[in-house]
Formats: C-alpha cells, structure tokens, sequence
C-alpha cells in the first residue's frame, strides 16, 4: 500500500520482499497484559517466518495466546516487544501502534458479516470503501467469486442469518478475498461445527486456496484439521505463549480426505500430539490451581 | 504494586471532563441569572436555593415530613404492586389456561397512564392517601408483572427438559428453575418499578394532595417562590435516587451469583 | 393449530367479558357506597356512543375529536423533538469517549429527578403550551437517549474490527455499523419513549392544560361527570396503544433483515 511503499527498505529486508506478496516475518513478538499491574504475558519471545503464499496453521491449548498474536497481525492490538514486517516492510513494533488494513483481513470466530447487508453488500463493502472499484465492477467480481466458490451467486441478496452457519463463513472468506489481502488470518472459524459440516468447509477453503494462492495463517486447536490443511504447523506453548515446534507437513496438494488415514498423516500426527497433549494438560492443570 | 494499580484505578474513576460538565452546568445556570437572560428573570440560583434550605426549610418539621409522606406512599405502593404482580407474572407465564384468558385484559389496561387513573381512584377509595398508594401501585404493577411474565417465557426450555428428566416434581421445577431464572427480570422489573413510582407520586401529590414532596413543589409554584420549586425538584431527585440504590443493594442480595 | 387459535381466541373473549362482568357486577350489587360511585360499563359504552350525550362527550361530538387532537398533537411534537434530538446524543455517546463523559455525567445529575417534578417549574418559566410539550419531551429524550447508547454498547466489536479491516473510515463505520447495529435497541427506545410521552402528556394536562384528554379527565372529576372520566382514560389507552403498535410496524419494516432471519430460523 501507499503507506509501505514511502519507508525506505533495508538491504536485508530487500532480499526477503523480492518474492511475491505476502510474507510474514514475525521478529521476537511479546505481549504483555498489564490492566491493573498483574502482568500476564500472553505471548512471549515469539518467531516465526513464513513464506509466501504459504498456507500456516498455528496450534495450541486455549488460552495460549495464540488468538493474541493473531490480534496482534491483524492490526486489533499492539505489541510489547519485537516487530512484525510484511514484505519486509514494517506492520507493528513497539514505536509503531499497528493498524488494521485490507492487506491482512480476519475471518471471525464466531462470524462477523454485517447481519444488516445482503450477502452481496457485504462482498462489495472492502473494494467500495477502500475506492478501488467501480460499483459496477466490484459487484461483477462478487458475483464471479460467489459462482466460483460452490455456486453461492444464487444466495447473493439473501441476508446472512437466511444461511447455513457453513455457508456464512464461506461467504466472509470471499469477503475478505475481496480485497486482494496478502494475507488472511482465520481464527478458528470452524470451531462450532460438526464434523460433517466441517469436513466439508475444509474441502472449500482448499478449493479457495487453490484457487488464489494468499498467505494463510489459520489459528485452531484441531490438529488434526491443522495437518490436513497446512503446509507448515506451529505448536505453541501454553502461557506464556511461544513456538514450541515447527513442522513442515509434507504432504501433497491437492489435500484428499482420504490422507488422513495415510501412514505419513498418522505418523506426523503422532510427532505433533505429543506436544500439544503436554500443554493442553500443563494448561488444564494451571486452570485448576488458578480456580481453587 | 497493589497501591500503585489502586490510584491507577481512583484516576481512572475521577472523570475530569463529568466533572468539567457538571461544574459549568452550574456555572451556566449562575450566570443565565445573574445577567438576567430573557426566559431566567424569574429563576433563582442555585445559592438562592440553599439559603432558602438553609434558613427556612432545614429545620422545619414540615418539610421532613413531607420527605417522610412521600416515601411511605412510594413504600407502600411499590411493595403491594411487587407482592402481587409477581405471582401474576409467575401465573401467566407458567399456566397457559391463566395467560389465554388473562394476558389480552392486562394488555387492555396496561396502556392507560396511571395518572389518567386520578380522578377514579379518588371517588372510589375512602380516603386520599389510598388513592395515591393506589396510583402508585399501578405505575409500578404492569411493568413488574410483564418483565416476570417475559422472564419466564425466556427460561430455556433445556434446562426444564433436564429437571424433568432427572425426576424433579412440577414443585420442585418451580423452586430450583423457574424462580432463580426469573430473578433478573424481577430486579430489571423493580429498577423500572421503583422510577415510576417516584414519578407517580409527586404528580399525584400535586394533582390530588396536602402533604408530600410534590405538593411541597406545587406550593413553590403556586406561591411564585421559585425557589421552593427548584428545592422540591432537588429534594425528589434525592429522594429518588435513594430509593434506588435501596432496590439496587435489595437486588445484589437476591443474586449473589452476580458479584463477578 | 386453527384449533389452538380458535380456543385461544375464546379464552381471550371469556378473559375480557370476564373483566366487563367483574365491573358491571361489582358496580350493581357490592352493597358498598366505593362501588355505588363508580359508573358501570354500560352506563360508559351507552355515554360514549350516544349521538346526545348527557355529559357533552361522546363519538358524536366535536369537542372530543378537538381534545383528542391536541393530546395527540402534544405527544408528537415531544416524541419527534426527543427522537431527533436524543437519538443523535445517544449515537454520540457510543461514538466518541469524549461526548460521553460530558453528556453522561449531565444525563447522570438530570436523571435522577423525576419528570413530572419539572411540571411546576416548566409552568414558570415557559408559555402554557409549551410547558407541557417541555415535560413529555423530557421524559422520552431520557429514554431515547439511554436505549440509543445502549444499543451502541451492545454491538459485537467483530463487526468493528471487521470493518476497520475492510477499510471502512470512522465515517463509514458511524453509517454501516453503528447506526444498523443500534437499530433494535433504538425502537425499543422509540417505544419506551411514546409510552412515556403519553404517560406523562396525561399527567402535564391534568395538571397544567385547557385542553386534550388529561384535561377533560380531570375537569370531568371536577363536575362530576363519571362516565366522561372513563371515556377520558379509554381514549388515552387506545391511543398509547395504537401510537406503539405504529412505531414496531415501522421497526419491521426498517429491519427487514432481522424480519427475514426470523421468518426462516422461527
């Protein structure tokens, strides 16, 4: 962006922003929650590199901080230490208060569509406030990405709570495809589905990513959900939060449901376990002492 | 460490520009007067206001009696208008039979303002001040009886499912489910309630009475002394907000669950 | 479910009738003078729709259109000058942290001060009309105001952070977020407001009018007029009923997204 584009780029940075867009360089990250002088750090000495258009799942037990470091990226919070570049350039460090923008967009949670507009005015929403596309032209590209992404053009004027909760969140992801991001950041938008239906959006979400190539960082607890997808997956540790593993998943795309009985899927799946049952039990138990 | 996030907090508490409003509220209110802006000769200030206080009314047997007439009448009418609108609540939202045949008379009664009920209620009732615990009772009774009725209707029909399934008997239900879920819409219910009836009161008083805050304030008008009026009016808006910290902490006792 | 519909419809008659039956009984045969004072409901409906009423008002006569027009009158004016002007405060508030210090800490000394207690001092100081217009329009500002910051506060900070990352100014999200999000809570405000509106237009005009429905209640007590004061507070109900039933049609219509939703989850 226009913004980016004015800051003068550093010999070492030029070499990584010489690839295509999209890459996330996070530096030594920490976050420290101070409300009434407690300290709780929710993220502490974190590093991760990842390349672009590379698809990352980071994992973890709830409350590990993983949702904080996504807060972070996405431009909601700020950060107590390190620095953040994307495409070399700098999106948040200490001095720099981050700040939301169309070249990172989340996917919520518990889903963010504006109950208010139709599906297609939702789409249409990122291009037409950001300027960028005629009326005309913006809603000639929903459409298209609406009909490509599963035949969803024939819901276009159906407002969001007319749909299923699987079909919302196909619908937010092409809203934020919209707008051309680097990046995407999913945080952990399947979580409340059932199996069936969350097999299913896993089949569409690759489609999508297939389709276009962004960077994805997909926060879940799932490990599972997160080999299928991923090409690298981060295990983080319990709080304070930090990289605990990195694993580059070496599975090939296209992803089939059928890999996940694979011997090479069970086998990576026995590696990561491991690390994530230890902190999801160090993390119980501290919830435990922490309510007695 | 502790101390220092307690200042943190008393600071973050002291809201400068409230405080700021507030002043030049008073501030705007001294000077409209005192330069005699068109539409404020006949206001006094707030000064003139506590020197009136001060002098005539701090030590007068009268006007602590007035404070006492008002909040008896508020007393009695809230109570009444909680002890039976309560059940009613309870009633329709529990027997369809009681709701079919009860809710659409409620609905027909509601939209009357009470004050409209004045005049009636003083020929029907013996004497005046049993009209206006009356008046006061009906301000209160249908907002207190249609936020139970609601509440009820919202309980989730799970948890009714789970206490019939484990065996619990109809009573029991009522005891352990229905009446601790229906606890919010009753304080919500009586926070609106007791309102009201503040506002109920002083315009009966006015309307249909000798003693009481309202009348205090009616006097003020009627014998052009502004200042008794704007006195009468601080006079209820203290009594008012009493009364409502009292149903507040009357609340905070009936759920503790809601300290965190 | 016609059946349902059907007993339910003959409860709500027998549940009406019932009420008539109660009045019309007690009224007759209560040997109390309490009840001998009162007017029974046929004395009421034969007064209300008589084209020579005995007390000078029924459905037949001018003067009780022209009272019910400046009641009506009276209660607009209040409703639209709180709505156009406590709607906006309350958007405010939930926009800006610095409007909501000054005005919540004002709203906070006001509030507390019941709003007919300003009817003796707005007699002071404004022309009759407008003293009572002043004391309605007080009451439903307060609550347009308090239910407009409300719904603000209740708005799921995903969709502002949804729209900050779609690039939305502070502008846009004013238009596209806030306003629609407070949307229910600011017509639970408009109803809440016109219900109070009428509440107190009956109390300002019994006190302090010469004409409309609070002072025809009252002067009806005055002279002794029973059934007149009944046909008084029935007007007032139907009218407080009908002027909420238009502001939810309205609401429906304005929020034909949550309408939709429902009509396919329910």
């Amino acid at each position: 962006m226009a913004l980016f584009d004015k800051i003068e780029v550093t010999p070492r940075d030029a070499a990584t922003s010489a690839a295509i867009d999209g890459a996330l360089s996070i530096r030594r990250v920490s976050k420290v929650y101070d409300p009434d002088g407690a300290g709780v750090v929710a993220v502490q000495d974190c590093s991760v590199e990842i390349a672009p258009g590379e698809f990352v799942a980071i994992v973890g037990p709830s409350g590990c901080g993983k949702s904080t470091l996504l807060n972070v990226l996405a431009g909601f919070d700020t950060l107590t230490a390190g620095e953040i570049l994307l495409d070399g350039n700098p999106l948040a460090s200490v001095s720099r208060p981050p700040q939301p923008g169309p070249d990172r967009v989340v996917v919520f949670q518990h889903g963010a569509l504006f109950p208010w507009k139709t599906v297609l005015e939702n789409i249409m929403y990122g291009p037409l406030r950001q300027k960028t596309m005629t009326n005309a032209a913006a809603e000639e590209k929903a459409l298209d990405l609406l009909r490509r992404c599963g035949g969803l053009d024939t819901v276009a004027s159906s407002y969001p709570a007319q749909l299923s909760s699987g079909m919302q969140r196909r619908v937010e992801i092409i809203r934020a495809l919209m707008n051309e991001p680097k990046v995407l950041l999913l945080d952990e938008p399947f979580r409340a589905m059932d199996s069936v239906s969350k097999a299913t959006m896993h089949r569409h979400l690759l489609e999508m990513y297939s389709l276009c190539r962004k960077t994805i960082v997909f926060i879940t607890h799932d490990l599972e959900e997160a080999i299928y997808l991923a090409d690298t997956v981060i295990v983080m540790t319990t709080r304070p939060g930090t990289v605990k593993k990195v694993l580059k998943i070496s599975l090939p795309r296209p992803r089939l449901p059928q890999m996940m009985s694979s011997h090479e899927y069970l086998e990576i799946k026995r590696q990561v376990a491991e690390g994530v049952h230890e902190e999801a039990k160090k993390a119980f138990e501290r919830g435990e002492r922490e309510h007695a | 460490m502790r101390s220092s996030s307690a200042f943190v907090r008393w600071r973050k508490g002291l809201n400068w520009r409230g405080a700021v409003a507030v002043a030049s509220f008073i501030l705007l209110w001294q000077l409209l007067v005192r330069f005699k802006v068109p539409g404020f000769e006949t206001i006094p200030t707030l000064s003139d206001v506590f020197s009136t206080f001060w002098t005539k009314y701090m030590l007068s047997a009268k006007y602590w009696k007035a404070w006492a007439v008002s909040f008896e009448r508020v007393g009695y009418g809230f109570v009444i208008s909680q002890v039976l609108g309560i059940p009613i609540g309870l009633l329709l939202g529990t027997r369809q039979m009681f709701h079919d045949v009860m809710f659409s008379v409620i609905e027909i009664l509601r939209p009357i303002p009470p004050l409209a009920w004045v005049p009636i209620s003083i020929l029907f009732w013996p004497t005046n001040e049993m009209s206006i615990v009356f008046i006061t009772f009906i301000g209160a009774f249908f907002i207190i009886v249609i936020n139970v009725h609601d509440g009820v209707r919202s309980i989730k029909k799970e948890h009714l499912w789970l206490a019939r399934s484990l065996g619990a008997s109809p009573w029991r239900i009522f005891q352990r489910i229905i009446i601790p879920s229906v606890i919010p819409s009753i304080a919500v219910g009586m926070t609106l309630g007791i309102a009201v009836t503040w506002n109920v009161v002083i315009a009966a008083e006015m309307i249909a009475s000798d003693t009481g805050l309202g009348r205090l304030t009616w006097e003020g008008y009627v014998s052009n002394t502004p200042a008794v009026v704007i006195l009468g009016m601080i006079s209820i808006g203290l009594a008012g907000y009493l009364s409502t910290k009292l149903v507040d902490y009357a609340e905070k006792k009936m759920m503790p669950w809601r300290k965190a | 479910m016609r059946m349902l519909r059907n007993r339910k419809f003959w409860m709500m008659c027998a549940g009406n009738l019932g009420l008539f039956a109660l009045w019309y009984g007690s009224v007759k045969w209560i040997p109390l003078e309490s009840f001998r004072r009162m007017p029974d409901p046929v004395r009421v409906m034969t007064e209300w729709f008589n084209p020579n009423p005995v007390f000078g008002i029924s459905i037949f006569v001018k003067t009780y259109y022209f009272h019910i027009l400046y009641s009506t009158y009276r209660a607009l004016v209040s409703f639209f000058l709180a709505v156009s002007l406590g709607v906006p405060l309350g958007i405010l508030m939930g926009w800006n942290k610095k409007v909501r210090e000054f005005a919540s800490a004002l709203l906070g000394l006001l509030q507390p001060v019941p709003p007919l207690a300003w009817v003796p001092l707005a007699i002071l100081i404004l022309p009759g009309e407008a003293a009572v217009i002043f004391v309605c329009f007080l009451v439903a500002f307060f609550a347009t105001a308090l239910n407009t910051y409300v719904g603000v506060k209740s708005i799921d900070p995903d969709y502002f952070r949804a729209a900050a990352c779609l690039g939305a100014s502070r502008k846009d999200v004013l238009f596209d977020v806030i306003i629609p999000g407070a949307l229910p809570n600011i017509f639970t405000g408009l109803q809440i407001a016109m219900g109070a509106a009428w509440f107190s237009l009956a109390a300002g005009e019994m006190i302090a009018a010469q004409y409309g429905l609070g002072f025809l209640i009252m002067e009806s007590y005055n002279l002794v007029q029973v059934p007149t004061i009944v046909i008084g507070m029935a007007t007032l109900g139907l009218l407080g009923y009908f002027s909420s039933m238009f502001i939810r049609y309205v609401g429906g219509k304005l929020m034909r997204w949550r309408e939709e939703a429902m009509g396919v989850k329910g």
